[in-house]
């Protein structure tokens, strides 16, 4: 497989970052507050639903039949959009796509571009793509901008600037705002609602003055050819409608086959993602519109790694993600580790299988992280489109354990292991052996089991195991009923 | 009805109280429980570590020591899950060597030990005593894949001389998950850590779960912290009457409840 | 050479070798087992959920008759100290006869964002409103206008007619005409990428007012 660009450099592996994560007590701190106050507030939320499960049930069926028939649904959406006024473009890589998207604003003769967050720009690195060929690309998501001014990375699907708090984020505008446009305004407290409204001023002269917006899209219509965007604070609207030019990147998985679909995930994705009824804004459109909005329109469909997925019968249910980050919120992983542990624009239980499945499993980060959960199953429960994450994690544990150099030195002990519990004999003289040295209990342990002595003791060898303790007393005495003796008797 | 004892791996080779509680406990509600001889482990640390054809022969052997039986008791939450919920995956991908259909008449007889108890011999109330104060960890794979929902905290509430207390974030992972405690022991640990401290903070002398192997990683940490809460599998509580409150009649070795 | 296009159909097609030749797309089963709507009240019951929700996202409601519309939507530009008020260019001609002393600026397509940017207030008419999520969904008819016309000005009031109010999502979509450009607007602009505090007004207005006229 073709390195697959997901918009990151060479990362540590999961357990070296995470590592570095749990001594962060300011990072671990924004992070519990976060994700606690968000998933008991989508608790209620889905809650107010009687029908959920059948609503998550359709939600991933639909999924299943587009993703069964995708080439199908895409020549469809390919014609419903050229019909309604849209150009279509197919990328079948991170590079094939940033050079189409920036032909496309060079064209224009722009050199600056606004943009709505977008999880596929930044999978494929778009902004330094863009900035490579002296391309601006302003971020205007609240957090998006965060991150940006900040000179970081996203750390979360849905905010993306959740490592940070609000302190940290005013000392990032104060510092940063002035390079890039208009400055935050002096005094700026640390106050949410004037961290926003320093973000809306600095914006409001980018929207008004943007010529090309570049967006992803939560959802692509086939039948209609009508793309969707779900957002919260009105730059998604600001950047669909102002500008004259708007690219659309969009992963080819994104589809939903008619408009009737979208009933059931308008329904599901505010709930799970914002724990809202419904998020503030949602806009749709379909090509152009004469005299409304954007007077062209460029859809660019995104493989990059997705066919890959999709050729693994287990693995393809991946590709069911609306993105709405629940599972992270849920994870025990996720709230300890951070998300940029997760080396990729997909972090938390989602990002540890989609990541290796869009990029393949040769570094030592990709390889890593279908490790990176302890398959406690919270994220399978919360997902508003029953992707299995836990199933999948151990597969693509399979397929690092058995493709490529794996782990060989595991893999002798599974063997190992294995032939001991393949037949009782054999297990019952191992735990004679055992028994033997139970008298040694050491606090610290070698190799890689040293790793939990570190902060833990290790069991104390029982005299006897329970399968001898039945055979020399047949369960210990009196039988219930007074039966036959048992068939592990001598 | 014939009961099987499934003991597991681990509880064969390190806890082999829980095990001897659980037959007790069955005996003194009427179960002629049985352990076949034939049973060895359930394949759940190869299928989770990523060793699905090393789990396979497992499997298939589990099919076979459990064969005929009318009711299979197992004292952990995961093995039973993992028999439950992946023995039939791994049986369907198996390419036929592991039989469809030997697994799938054994899966369904398979019953956590709260299971059993609420629902098949209908009792909340085992006759047992332990007068201590006792808060209850819902380990992952009780609590997601079988969803035993409250069934070991009625058995509990129901034990005389119990002061229940409720764990805070008692629905979180205690972050043993198997090999994620040794590939990931950072966050394993910090996962653990804040376990410790809820359980700590609710001032209980025992901490009690329905799987030793999460026991074995929050009991370690408690251990080398001194936190001064023991860990308790459920079976043992359950098992621990007025008459016998430490067990000297149904267990050997040195752990006792109380 | 293949292109980008053709290659990405032939690796979709290769990765989906799994699924049957003969199966349709249709062919594979969606059950639909979900309500239509949950709520099921009269019509005055769910215009009220609609007004309880849309308070609950912090958009400000009023409710009145059609008589009494001209009055109130002079009272809610004279309490925000409109000067300047863009319309679409189909609002119904009574709407604003009682706002004395207010610059209306009907929208012919040449309202520019910036002329935008600087007048008080935007008054429109909707498409549908959903009840159970409490939102407003505009479909740029003329007595809604262009998008930009109710999203650049930082107060919007919105009225919303009895007919056009539905139950649920799946009751509004099937109203609505996809060729069009839609806005579904649920309260005020809004952002939670603070410490996931919630925080009214962002981008789009910062003050909805809605108001719903009784039969």
């Amino acid at each position: 497989m073709t390195a697959v660009h997901l918009g990151m450099p060479a990362f540590p592996s999961f357990p070296e970052a995470a590592e570095a994560a749990t001594t962060d007590a300011q990072l671990r701190r924004n992070l519990r507050n976060a994700t606690h106050t968000i998933r008991d507030k989508r608790a209620r939320a889905v809650a107010e639903l009687s029908d959920w499960a059948g609503l998550r049930a359709a939600a991933a069926a639909i999924k299943n039949r587009t993703l069964r028939h995708l080439d199908h649904y895409l020549l469809q959406l390919e014609e419903a959009v050229t019909k309604a006024g849209g150009r279509v473009h197919w990328a079948i890589d991170a590079a094939d796509a940033n050079r189409i998207v920036a032909e496309l604003v060079k064209a224009t003769g722009e050199t600056h571009v606004v943009k709505v967050k977008s999880m596929a720009t930044q999978e494929i690195g778009l902004n330094e793509a863009l900035a490579a060929e002296g391309i601006t690309a302003y971020e205007t998501d609240l957090a998006e901008l965060i991150v940006q001014l900040g000179d970081d990375r996203p750390s979360h699907i849905l905010v993306p600037a959740i490592h940070r708090n609000r302190s940290e984020i005013r000392e990032i505008f104060v510092r940063a705002m002035g390079r890039w446009g208009r400055a935050a305004p002096d005094g700026l407290t640390d106050r949410p609602a004037d961290l926003a409204e320093a973000a809306r001023l600095h914006l409001r002269e980018k929207f008004l003055s943007a010529k090309v917006a570049v967006s992803g899209a939560n959802f692509m219509v086939a039948e209609t050819g009508t793309l969707v965007v779900v957002e919260s604070e009105g730059n998604g609207r600001m950047c669909l409608t102002l500008p004259e030019t708007l690219i659309s990147v969009v992963g080819i998985e994104k589809i939903v086959p008619t408009w009737q679909d979208l009933e059931v995930y308008l329904q599901l994705l505010p709930r799970s993602s914002t724990a809202e009824r419904m998020n503030p804004y949602t806009s749709t459109w379909t090509g152009t519109a004469e005299g409304d909005g954007p007077r062209e329109f460029h859809l660019v469909l995104l493989d990059n790694g997705r066919t890959g997925a999709l050729a693994d019968q287990v693995g393809r249910q991946a590709l069911r993600c609306i993105r709405c980050s629940a599972c992270l919120n849920v994870c025990p992983v996720y709230e300890r580790a951070g998300g940029h542990a997760y080396g990729s624009a997909y972090p938390g239980p989602i990002g540890a299988i989609l990541t290796p499945q869009l990029r393949g499993i040769t570094s030592a980060l990709d390889a890593s992280l279908p490790y990176a959960s302890s398959l406690c199953g919270a994220c399978y429960e919360v997902c508003p489109v029953a992707i299995d994450i836990p199933e999948v994690l151990v597969h693509l544990r399979e397929r690092v354990a058995e493709t490529g150099k794996g782990h060989p030195a595991e893999r002798t002990a599974m063997r190992a292991a294995r032939w001991v519990l393949e037949d009782p004999a054999r297990l019952a003289r191992a735990q004679r052996l055992a028994t033997r040295a139970r008298r040694f209990r050491p606090r610290h342990l070698p190799g890689p089991a040293a790793a939990w002595t570190d902060t833990r003791e290790v069991p104390r060898i029982p005299e006897e195991s329970f399968r001898d303790w039945w055979r020399r007393t047949q369960g210990g005495g009196p039988r219930a009923g007074g039966g036959p003796a048992g068939k592990g008797g001598r | 009805m014939r009961v099987a004892l499934f003991i597991t791996c681990v509880n064969d080779t390190l806890y082999p109280r829980t095990g001897q509680a659980t037959v007790a406990l069955l005996r003194r509600l009427g179960v002629d429980v049985e352990f076949p001889a034939q049973q060895t482990c359930c394949g759940q640390m190869h299928y989770n570590t990523g060793y699905r054809r090393q789990a396979e022969p497992l499997v298939r052997g589990f099919a076979e020591a459990f064969a005929g039986y009318d009711a299979i008791v197992a004292p952990s939450g995961s093995c039973a899950a993992m028999v439950r919920d992946v023995h039939p995956r791994i049986a369907g991908r198996s390419m036929g060597r592991v039989p469809r259909d030997r697994v799938a008449e054994v899966v369904p007889k398979v019953y956590e030990l709260s299971e059993f108890l609420v629902d098949v011999l209908r009792v909340t109330d085992v006759g047992a005593y332990f007068p201590h104060r006792v808060t209850y960890h819902p380990t992952c794979h009780s609590l997601r894949l079988l969803r035993v929902g409250d069934r070991p905290l009625r058995l509990l509430r129901a034990v005389r001389g119990l002061d229940l207390v409720e764990l805070e974030g008692a629905d979180e992972c205690c972050g043993f998950g198997g090999a994620f405690a040794v590939k990931n022991p950072a966050v394993s640990a910090a996962m653990c850590s804040d376990k410790v401290r809820h359980a700590a903070d609710t001032g209980a002398e025992v901490l009690c779960a329905a799987d030793n192997s999460c026991l074995m990683h929050i009991g370690g940490t408690l251990e080398r912290q001194r936190a001064g809460v023991r860990t308790l599998h459920l079976a043992e509580i359950l098992a621990s009457t007025q008459d016998d409150p430490h067990g000297s009649g149904w267990a050997d070795g040195e752990r006792s409840p109380a | 050479m293949m292109g980008s296009r053709e290659l990405v159909l032939a690796r979709v097609r290769a990765a989906l070798a799994d699924v049957p030749r003969d199966e349709a797309p249709e062919d594979f089963p969606v059950d639909r087992d979900y309500l239509d709507a949950h709520a099921t009240g009269s019509p005055a019951e769910v215009a009220d959920l609609l007004a309880d929700n849309l308070a609950d996202y912090r958009a400000v409601v009023h409710r009145c008759s059609a008589a009494e519309l001209p009055g109130l939507l002079a009272r809610l530009l004279a309490e925000h100290r409109s000067g300047d008020v863009a319309v679409p260019p189909a609002l119904p001609g009574d709407w604003l006869a009682d706002s004395e002393g207010v610059r209306v600026l009907t929208d012919d397509g040449s309202l520019t964002a910036s002329r935008l940017d600087r007048v008080d207030s935007v008054v429109t008419a909707c498409a549908v409103a959903v009840a159970e999520t409490g939102t407003i969904v505009l479909d740029a008819k003329p007595d809604q206008g262009r998008r930009l016309l109710s999203l650049v000005p930082d107060h919007h009031i919105c009225v919303v007619r009895p007919e056009q109010v539905v139950a649920s999502v799946a009751q509004a979509l099937r109203r609505l005409d996809p060729s069009r450009p839609l806005t579904w607007i649920s309260g005020p602009s809004a952002t939670s990428d603070i410490e996931l505090d919630r925080v009214e007004g962002v981008h789009g207005p910062r003050t909805l007012e809605a108001v719903l006229l009784a039969d």
